[in-house]
């Protein structure tokens, strides 16, 4: 649920720039009829797909009927939706790796990349200098580089 | 940085900013989900069998709710608007 959380989250956001309310709405929704088809969609793999259209239907819905009440042209070009769940879904895929690598790593990254947190933030959160968050940094990408490339090797036909 | 696959460190990077977490509240909302599903069906079969709590929906949804003993959501709510108005 986090990690999907996210990705419906991202699709609102950044795909479809909805407003945080209705992006809200969108997502409660998203969500709702997820659990009435969770017995269906028992993999990551089918999860995935499904929850993206299911996100962009209910996304342009959204912006049909806002768009009803104030004409607009604010509906994205379907080219550039698709190039951005392309690109979401490999951000779900390093999402992934990250998961494996395991904490404090994980934490440190997360709170970094995705919280926008400072180092300070950090340090104090996870009782670390503030000054070696920087290489702690360095080093746990370089690690979920490893753990990344792992994945994508593994899953490579030979 | 060492580069891989194409995916150096700093395109992981920015793949990771990408999913920032969804507000706490909308994600403990959906959790809730599966619960406030359960208690709409509840509250549907009631209204349905019952003229007077169906009156008192239709007057002040979110008290007659509450007064039925349920947490009057934002799902819930939305939900049975939804199902008043098409009825």
């Amino acid at each position: 649920m986090e990690r999907f959380s996210r990705y419906v989250y991202a699709i609102c956001g950044r795909g479809f720039r909805l407003a945080q309310h209705d992006a809200e709405d969108v997502f409660q929704e998203v969500f709702a009829r997820a659990f009435e088809r969770l017995s269906e969609l028992r993999s990551d793999e089918a999860v995935r797909p499904w929850l993206a259209q299911l996100t962009r239907r209910l996304c342009i819905d959204k912006l049909r009927l806002l768009a009803r009440d104030t004409p607009s042209d604010a509906e994205p070009d379907e080219r550039e939706v698709d190039d951005l769940l392309a690109t979401l879904d490999e951000a779900m895929t390093v999402r992934a790796a990250l998961d494996n690598v395991g904490d404090p790593c994980r934490e440190i990254l997360d709170r970094f990349f995705c919280r926008d947190e400072s180092y300070r933030t950090i340090g104090d959160v996870l009782s670390m200098p503030a000054g070696t968050i920087a290489s702690r940094i360095s080093r746990c990408l370089e690690k979920l580089r490893s753990e990344f490339d792992g994945r994508n090797q593994g899953s490579r036909p030979s | 940085m060492s580069e891989m696959n194409g995916f150096d460190e700093e395109r992981i990077g920015r793949l990771l900013r990408l999913l920032p977490p969804a507000p706490e509240g909308w994600v403990r909302a959906a959790q809730e989900l599966p619960a406030a599903r359960a208690a709409l069906d509840e509250l549907v079969v009631r209204a349905e069998q019952d003229a007077t709590f169906r009156l008192q929906l239709q007057a002040d949804l979110e008290r007659a709710v509450a007064a039925a003993g349920y947490e009057p959501s934002p799902f819930i709510v939305s939900r049975l608007r939804q199902l008043l108005r098409t009825d």
